[in-house]
C-alpha cells in the first residue's frame, strides 16, 4: 500500500553532513572576512599578500558548496523525493543553489567582492535551518504529490538565488554612495570607506545588480504562473489571495516597481537599490513570518 | 474694499483664461501625468503595500469562518475595520482605485508606443552621427590596402545584416557609412507584456462573472444532481445562470485512506500522516443516462462537461440509531462528522425532533482511541483501528421549528438542559462499534451500527483559466524578450586610413564593447589591418 520509504537513518546522516558544511562555510567566511581587512589595509605589502587569501577562501567555499551538495541529495534520497517540501528542505536546497549560481558567476571577477556576504548568509540560513526549521524526514502529504513541486519550487529556489546576489550588490552600493559613509570621520567608517573602494566603481555595481535582478524577475514571473497552474489543480481554483499567493504577488509588483525605476530620471541609482533591497527583504519575510505565523494553504514548514 | 476689488479683478482675468487652459488642458495635464512612468512606479508600489493588509487580516473570500472568529474576538475593532473593507481588501474600493488607475496609467502609455513603434518598424535606422568617437563603445582601424577599403561597406552591410541587424548605406566615397539598428524585439516584447497584463485582467473580470463553485458532502453510497439544491453550498460569478448547469449525477460509491505505516517504527513522527485520498465515483449524464466510472484525487480532478470535480476534504461518518423506550426507531442516519485534529478526532451533531420532549446529542468519535493523563479521550491514530463514539445529551429547545434553518453541525445549547455528560451528574455516554447503550431519562437507547466515510466534493467552473494562462504565458514570454534582447546602434564609416566602428546601447546590453571590437576583426582583413585603438580590450577585462 506504501510504495514510499523513509530512511530515517539517511536522513540524520544528512544532517550531520550539513552541519559538517556549516563549519567549513565558517572557515570559508573568516578568510573572506580577513582577506577584506586585508585588502583594506593601509601597508601596501599586506595588500599584496591578500590575492592568496582570497584564493583559499574561494577554494574553502567551493569544498563548503561539494560537502553541502552531498547533504542535500542524501536528504532527498532519504525522503525519496525532491528535498524541498518543507522549510528545512528549501533553505538546504535553496541556500545550495545560491553558492553554486554565485560560484558559477564568479568568472565575473566582479561579484568576487561578495563573496563574504555569500559565505555568511548561507552560513546564518544553514544555522537556522538546522536549530530552528529542522523536520524528521516526512512522507509528501497528498496536495503535494505533484510535479508542479518540481517545476514551482525549483524556479521559486532559483529565482530568491539570483535576488539574493542582487541584494547583496545593491547593498554594496548603498554602502559606497551613502553621504554618512563617504564623510564621516570615524575610524571604523574609515576602514569600511577603504573595503568599500576595493568594490567596482558605483555604476558597474548597479548595473551587475540589475542583471541579476532581471533573471530573478523572469523566473519570479514563471513560479507565480506556475503556482496558479497547480492552485487551479490541487485547491481547485487558481487564484484565492491565500497568504502566500498575496506575498508572491506583493513581491512580483515590488520587483516591478524596480523594473520601472531603472527607466525613471530620480529614480535610479539609490533609490532602484533600496528597492532591491526591500524586494529581497519581502521575499524572506514571505519565507520566514508568512510561512511560520499567517494562517493559510501553504502551511508545509512541518513544524507544530 | 481694495483687497476685494483685487480679487474680482484676477478672478476676472481667470474666468478669460481658464476656459482654455480649463477642461482640455487640465484634461491633458492629467493624463500626462497619469501615463508617466513615475506614476506607474508609484502605483505599483502603491499596489504592493495595499496588497499587505489582506494576509494580515482573515478575508471574506479565502477564509471566512476566520472573519467570523475576529469579529468574536474583537467584537469593537471588527466592525470599524469593516468599514474600510478590511475583510475584503482585493475587491475594496482603495486596492480597486489603484489597479484601474494603474491600467489606466499602462493603456495611456502602451497604445502611443504601440504606434510609435508601429512607425519605427517601417523606417529605415537613423543616420549616422558625425562624431562617432562619442559613443559608449567605439574602435578604429587602419586598413593598408586600397582593395580592402573599397569592399568595406559592402562587407559591413553583408555582415550586419547576418547578424540580425536592419542596415542602411549612408554615401559611396571617402566618408561613406553603414548605420544598423537591432533588437527591435525588445520593444515588441516590452508592449506584449503590457498588452497581455490587459488581457489578463479582463479574462479573469469575465471568466470570474461566468464562474461558479459548489461544495457538497457525500457520505459514501450517497449521490447529488448538479443543480442549485445539490449543493450544501454554492458561490456564482456575477454573469451566472442556473443554466450553466450541466445536468449531471455524482454517486460516491467509496472512499479510500492510506496512512504512511513505518514497518521498523524508527520513524514515529510520520506514523498516520495521509499519502493517499481516494474517492470512487459514479457520474451519470442527464442528457444520455450514460453511468461512467471515475477516481478523484488531490491533484486529480475529474473533468464533467462544463465542470470539474475536486477532492477538498474527508472524514468519517458514523451510522447512528436511535430507539425509544418502547423501542421504536426515532433517529436513524450516517451523517458526516467534522475532523478536528489531524489524528481524526471528529464532531457531530444529532437532533432528535420525532419526540414529546425534544433532545440533541453531541458528539465526538475517535476513530482510535485513547485516553490522556487528565483521562479524557483523544485519537491516536487517523484510521479506524479502536473506533469509539462520546456523547453529551441536552433536552430542550432544537430551535428548529421556527423555520429558520440550521447549521448541521452545531447546536445551539443555549436553552437546553444537559442531562448526560458534563456537570449534569449522569456521565456521558461512551459507544464501541456495535454498541447499544442506554439514554439517561428512559429516552430509550443509542446504537453505533456501523462506519462509512465521506468526502467533500467542490464542483468549479472558470472559463476565464484558459485565457488568463493563455496572456499570462503571452505576458512571460514578452517580459523574457523585452529584458534580455539587447536593442543597439552599430555604426561603420570609412575613414581617411581605415575605418571606425561605434555602437550604442538603448537599454541595459552587457555586450556592447565586445560586439564593437568583433565586428572591427571581422571587417578588418587579416594581415591587412592594424588595430589602432585596443581601448575596448581594456575594459573588457576589467568587467
Amino acid at each position: 500500500m506504501n510504495s514510499i520509504s523513509l530512511n530515517a537513518d539517511l536522513a540524520a546522516v544528512s544532517r550531520l553532513v550539513i552541519e559538517g558544511a556549516m563549519l567549513v562555510y565558517t572557515f570559508a567566511f573568516l578568510t573572506f572576512a580577513y582577506h577584506l581587512s586585508q585588502l583594506a589595509s593601509v601597508k601596501k605589502s599586506v595588500r599584496s599578500g591578500a590575492t592568496k587569501l582570497e584564493r583559499v577562501g574561494i577554494i574553502l567555499l567551493a569544498i563548503a558548496a561539494a560537502i553541502h551538495g552531498v547533504g542535500v541529495v542524501m536528504r532527498g534520497i532519504a525522503a525519496s523525493r525532491v528535498p524541498w517540501a518543507n522549510m528545512y528542505e528549501f533553505s538546504i536546497t535553496g541556500s545550495f543553489v545560491v553558492v553554486t549560481i554565485f560560484l558559477f558567476a564568479l568568472t565575473i571577477k566582479d561579484i568576487r567582492l561578495i563573496a563574504t556576504f555569500v559565505a555568511g548568509f548561507n552560513l546564518l540560513i544553514l544555522g537556522t535551518a538546522d536549530t530552528i526549521f529542522y523536520v524528521d524526514v516526512k512522507s509528501l502529504m497528498p496536495a503535494l504529490q505533484s510535479y508542479w513541486l518540481v517545476i514551482h519550487v525549483m524556479v521559486a529556489v532559483l529565482a530568491t538565488a539570483f535576488f539574493n546576489i542582487a541584494a547583496a550588490l545593491s547593498i554594496a552600493y548603498i554602502f559606497k554612495t551613502a553621504k554618512w559613509v563617504k564623510a564621516s570621520k570615524l575610524k571604523l567608517v574609515d576602514l569600511m570607506r577603504r573595503i568599500l573602494a576595493l568594490f567596482p566603481a558605483e555604476d558597474k555595481l548597479e548595473r551587475l545588480s540589475y542583471r541579476f535582478n532581471i533573471i530573478g524577475f523572469i523566473l519570479w514571473t514563471f513560479t507565480l504562473i506556475a503556482g496558479a497552474i497547480w492552485a487551479e489543480r490541487a485547491w481547485h481554483r487558481y487564484w484565492g489571495w491565500d497568504t502566500k499567493e498575496v506575498w508572491t504577488f506583493i513581491i512580483w509588483t515590488i520587483y516591478a516597481g524596480y523594473l520601472h525605476a531603472n527607466a525613471t530620471r530620480g529614480w535610479n541609482g539609490k533609490r532602484s537599490a533600496w528597492l532591491a533591497v526591500v524586494g529581497f527583504v519581502a521575499i524572506l519575510f514571505n519565507f520566514t513570518v508568512v510561512n511560520l505565523f499567517f494562517k493559510g494553504l501553504h502551511v508545509y514548514s512541518g513544524l507544530k | 474694499m481694495p483687497t476685494s476689488q483685487q480679487s474680482k479683478e484676477v478672478s476676472a482675468k481667470d474666468e478669460v483664461i481658464s476656459p482654455e487652459i480649463g477642461i482640455k488642458g487640465w484634461f491633458r495635464w492629467i493624463w500626462r501625468q497619469l501615463t508617466s512612468m513615475r506614476t506607474a512606479l508609484i502605483l505599483l508600489l502603491l499596489l504592493a503595500a495595499a496588497a499587505v493588509p489582506g494576509s494580515v487580516f482573515p478575508q471574506r473570500s479565502a477564509d471566512p469562518n476566520g472573519v467570523t472568529a475576529y469579529f468574536d474576538a474583537n467584537p469593537v475593532l471588527a466592525p470599524i475595520l469593516d468599514k474600510i473593507q478590511l475583510f475584503d481588501v482585493y475587491t475594496s474600493a482603495w486596492f480597486s482605485a489603484i489597479y484601474i488607475l494603474l491600467f489606466a496609467s499602462l493603456i495611456g502609455c502602451v497604445l502611443p508606443r504601440t504606434a510609435a513603434h508601429a512607425r519605427a518598424l517601417r523606417l529605415p535606422p537613423v543616420a549616422t552621427p558625425k562624431n562617432l568617437k562619442r559613443m559608449p563603445a567605439y574602435k578604429a582601424v587602419a586598413l593598408n590596402t586600397k582593395k580592402a577599403q573599397d569592399a568595406l561597406l559592402a562587407n559591413a552591410q553583408q555582415v550586419l545584416k547576418k547578424q540580425g541587424y536592419r542596415v542602411a548605406r549612408e554615401g559611396e566615397g571617402a566618408e561613406g557609412s553603414v548605420s544598423a539598428e537591432r533588437g527591435y524585439l525588445r520593444e515588441t516584447g516590452n508592449l506584449v507584456f503590457h498588452l497581455s497584463l490587459i488581457g489578463v485582467l479582463i479574462a479573469v473580470g469575465i471568466g470570474g462573472g461566468l464562474s461558479y463553485s459548489g461544495q457538497r458532502v457525500l457520505v459514501e453510497g450517497e449521490s447529488f444532481v448538479n443543480n442549485l439544491a445539490g449543493y450544501d453550498s454554492f458561490s456564482p460569478g456575477t454573469f451566472f445562470k442556473e443554466s450553466q448547469l450541466v445536468p449531471f449525477s455524482v454517486r460516491l460509491n467509496k472512499f479510500e485512506v492510506d496512512f504512511y505505516r513505518d514497518k521498523t517504527l524508527k520513524n514515529t513522527s510520520n506514523a498516520g500522516t495521509p499519502t493517499d485520498f481516494r474517492a470512487y465515483v459514479t457520474t451519470t449524464l442527464g442528457s444520455t443516462g450514460k453511468s461512467t466510472k471515475g477516481l478523484v484525487r488531490v491533484n486529480e480532478p475529474l473533468a464533467m462537461p462544463n465542470a470539474n470535480i475536486y477532492l477538498t476534504g474527508n472524514g468519517y461518518a458514523p451510522s447512528i440509531t436511535i430507539r425509544d423506550a418502547k423501542g421504536q426507531i426515532v433517529y436513524s442516519g450516517t451523517n458526516a462528522f467534522l475532523p478536528q485534529d489531524k489524528n481524526y478526532t471528529s464532531l457531530g451533531v444529532i437532533k432528535v425532533t420525532d419526540v414529546p420532549k425534544q433532545y440533541g446529542i453531541i458528539s465526538f468519535f475517535y476513530p482510535t482511541v485513547g485516553t490522556l493523563p487528565s483521562g479524557a479521550l483523544t485519537s491516536l491514530y487517523p484510521d479506524a483501528a479502536l473506533p469509539l463514539l462520546s456523547m453529551n445529551v441536552y433536552e430542550g429547545d432544537l430551535g428548529i421549528n421556527g423555520g429558520q434553518p440550521k447549521n448541521v453541525f452545531a447546536l445551539d445549547i443555549k436553552n437546553m438542559k444537559q442531562i448526560a455528560g458534563g456537570k449534569s451528574g449522569v456521565k456521558g455516554l461512551r459507544l464501541q462499534l456495535g454498541e447499544t447503550v442506554k439514554l439517561p431519562k428512559n429516552l430509550g437507547t443509542v446504537t453505533f451500527d456501523g462506519l462509512k466515510r465521506f468526502a467533500s466534493l467542490d464542483v468549479d467552473y472558470n472559463p476565464g483559466g484558459v485565457w488568463v494562462l493563455v496572456f499570462a504565458l503571452l505576458a512571460l514570454a514578452g517580459v523574457t524578450t523585452s529584458l534580455l534582447v539587447p536593442r543597439r546602434r552599430v555604426w561603420v564609416r570609412k575613414t581617411e586610413s581605415g575605418f571606425e566602428v561605434a555602437a550604442l546601447a538603448r537599454g541595459d546590453d552587457p555586450i556592447l564593447e565586445k560586439v564593437v571590437s568583433e565586428l572591427a576583426a571581422e571587417l578588418a582583413p587579416k594581415k591587412a589591418a592594424k588595430v589602432s585603438k585596443p581601448k575596448s580590450i581594456e575594459k573588457e577585462a576589467d568587467e
